[in-house]
């Protein structure tokens, strides 16, 4: 049977309200609906215990679901099974690995598994792309961790998959390394792998994601294009460096609601969004010359990822209906 | 790491072929784990070796130079179908709950399970695996016991179907075993203080007929009685039971570990939470 790959752009990845309750009771999921374009990158951020992990594990097959449908491709996980899980490659989040099986041995194991023929060729470039070529005949507890972590990822390519699931994909792994595994991951997405991975570390999310997908008790409270995300939740910060100090904001500056500092030579001022900002900033100026300050510099600073994520899951939890409403 | 390549274009393939028999991943199943017997050479081949040796040692030159004709045979011929059953009962029930057990405690049990295999294409890589190992060590004992006696087999066939039926069937109850096993502890019990007391109770070293005639008719409830019996049947056209009474009641156990893998697999027990 042969299986047609979606086109670039279009669904390869559809979840429908999803649920999942453990048999203790925990509801690790409520109704998460999500749909991936082939192609894109996508990071699922959200606190330990969030469900991240559980929905990953659900769509590669390692957790049974409670209600809802997943499909891949257009084929149902469950049913389809044996379709879905060819498309898929998983690098899972702890480093599971044989101890006393050969590098090489593991990843040509890993092509045969999941149903394909030996290729030599193919193992030895994905290999050398994350620089094992070396290192091939070395038995995996020889290796360091940020090896295992590379041995994981070569598993998850042995098979040529169209969709990459990475948990937590540079947990533990220094900062050289991390930034070689956003070049390979950057290198996967223009083959038209589509890449789907959950991180703590919003710098990554921030670095090579398209799209930005919050989790928090179970809910997708919001899924947003990174650019889009960061206009619209990201604060912005004017700091204006006055030549003369002044003892307290004058009245007719305060409804820009400024912030006095640095011994009354610097003035702060925080809006919400570019579009608006953009405007209130011209106001500002006008106001200040206006009053006769004068500033010798200014500089303005974006809010990060870091704060905006920290600023949705500490919010109070959304309805099921908000976060329906936000997520495509 | 090199960047500047394109090392994964092959991944931009828009058509995947798949089959309906997934037979490469048996295939890297049972590789995988007749690997491991190969790694453990020595322990696999050595230390049976070994065991039967001081068995025909002790109870066959020792022992059973003391002790007259069993229904007809020598005593040390009389306990070589008894030794092989030991070892093929034994190896594929620590081969199977091992080979499946281990990658559940190192967490590399994710592979498989998220992989597209069946029940039937897991069950044939490890079970088979773990069979062909418990197979091989029967045939090492086989041949070993020839240095000390003059073996005869009378019926060859019956003699390999009773091998083969009996690894199959003690490997996939071994597989449930390390299925259900969350412990080390669990994954020893069983083989040591069931399986192992089954097999000496079972006539391996004796007849039923030196037993009282209670103690026969308890006997008779153990099923491994049966595989004795039957196995030495082949040998040497002696048994304790009907020799297809045995043949059938080891295909039924066959069939109900069978039906068990089926059901864990299809509700998930102890692999898909």
């Amino acid at each position: 049977m042969m299986i047609e790959t979606p086109l670039a752009g279009s669904t390869i990845l559809s979840i429908d309200q999803l649920g999942k309750v453990y048999a203790g009771g925990f509801e690790a999921l409520k109704s998460v609906s999500l749909d991936i374009k082939s192609g894109e990158i996508i990071a699922l951020l959200g606190p330990n215990g969030a469900g991240k992990t559980t929905l990953i594990s659900i769509v590669c097959g390692l957790v049974q679901p409670s209600s809802g449908r997943v499909l891949v491709a257009g084929h149902d996980i469950t049913t389809d099974y044996r379709v879905t899980r060819s498309l898929i490659g998983l690098v899972p989040q702890e480093l599971t690995t044989d101890s006393f099986e050969t590098v090489w041995n593991t990843v040509s194991f890993s092509r045969g598994l999941f149903g394909k023929a030996p290729d030599p060729a193919h193992i030895e470039k994905v290999l050398r792309s994350l620089s094992l070529w070396e290192k091939k005949d070395n038995m995996l507890r020889t290796l360091s961790g940020g090896m295992k972590r590379r041995v994981l990822i070569a598993k998850a390519l042995s098979h040529e998959p169209q969709i990459l699931f990475l948990d937590e994909p540079t947990a533990g792994v220094d900062v050289s390394l991390r930034k070689d595994m956003w070049a390979v991951v950057n290198e996967l997405r223009d083959s038209g792998v589509t890449i789907i991975l959950t991180t703590h570390y919003i710098e990554e999310a921030e670095e090579i994601a398209d799209r930005i997908g919050v989790i928090n008790h179970g809910e997708l409270i919001l899924v947003e294009e990174k650019r889009a995300l960061m206009a619209q939740l990201g604060k912005k910060v004017l700091e204006l460096d006055l030549f003369d100090a002044i003892e307290e904001v004058p009245p007719a500056l305060q409804a820009f609601n400024l912030d006095l500092a640095a011994n009354g030579l610097r003035l702060s001022y925080t809006f919400e969004t570019l579009e608006s900002g953009a405007n209130a900033i011209s106001a500002l100026l006008d106001a200040l010359k206006e009053e006769g300050i004068a500033f010798k510099d200014l500089h303005t600073s974006q809010s990060s990822l870091e704060e905006i994520f920290v600023d949705l899951v500490n919010q109070p939890k959304t309805t099921s209906t908000d976060a329906q409403g936000v997520a495509p | 790491m090199k960047t500047d390549s394109k090392p994964h274009s092959a991944v931009a393939a828009t058509r995947t072929e798949i089959s309906m028999m997934n037979f490469y991943a048996v295939l890297a199943i049972y590789k995988f784990e007749m690997a491991r017997m190969r790694r453990t050479l020595l322990q696999s081949i050595v230390t049976p070796v070994l065991t039967t040796s001081l068995y025909f040692i002790v109870f066959g030159a020792a022992i059973g130079s003391r002790i007259q004709e069993v229904g007809g045979v020598g005593y040390g011929a009389f306990i070589v179908p008894g030794l092989i059953m030991l070892s093929l009962l034994t190896n594929s029930i620590s081969n199977a709950s091992f080979g499946i057990y281990f990658p559940k405690f190192s967490g590399t049990i994710y592979e498989v399970m998220s992989a597209p295999v069946s029940t039937l294409e897991v069950v044939l890589g490890y079970v088979g695996a773990a069979a062909t190992k418990a197979i091989i060590l029967g045939m090492i004992i086989l041949l070993t016991a020839a240095f000390f006696i003059d073996l005869h087999i009378a019926h060859p066939i019956i003699m390999l179907l009773f091998i083969v039926l009996t690894a199959l069937s003690f490997s996939l109850f071994g597989f449930i075993l390390g299925i259900w096993a969350d412990n080390f502890e669990k994954l020893s019990i069983v083989p040591a203080l069931i399986i192992t007391p089954l097999v000496f109770l079972g006539g391996s070293f004796y007849s039923t007929d030196m037993l009282p005639p209670l103690w026969q008719s308890i006997s008779l409830m153990n099923p491994v009685l049966y595989l004795v019996s039957g196995l030495r049947w082949s040998f040497y056209e002696i048994s304790e039971v009907n020799v297809w009474v045995s043949l059938g009641g080891v295909s039924v156990f066959l069939l109900v570990c069978l039906g068990a893998v089926y059901a864990i697999f299809r509700t998930g027990y102890r692999l898909r939470p």
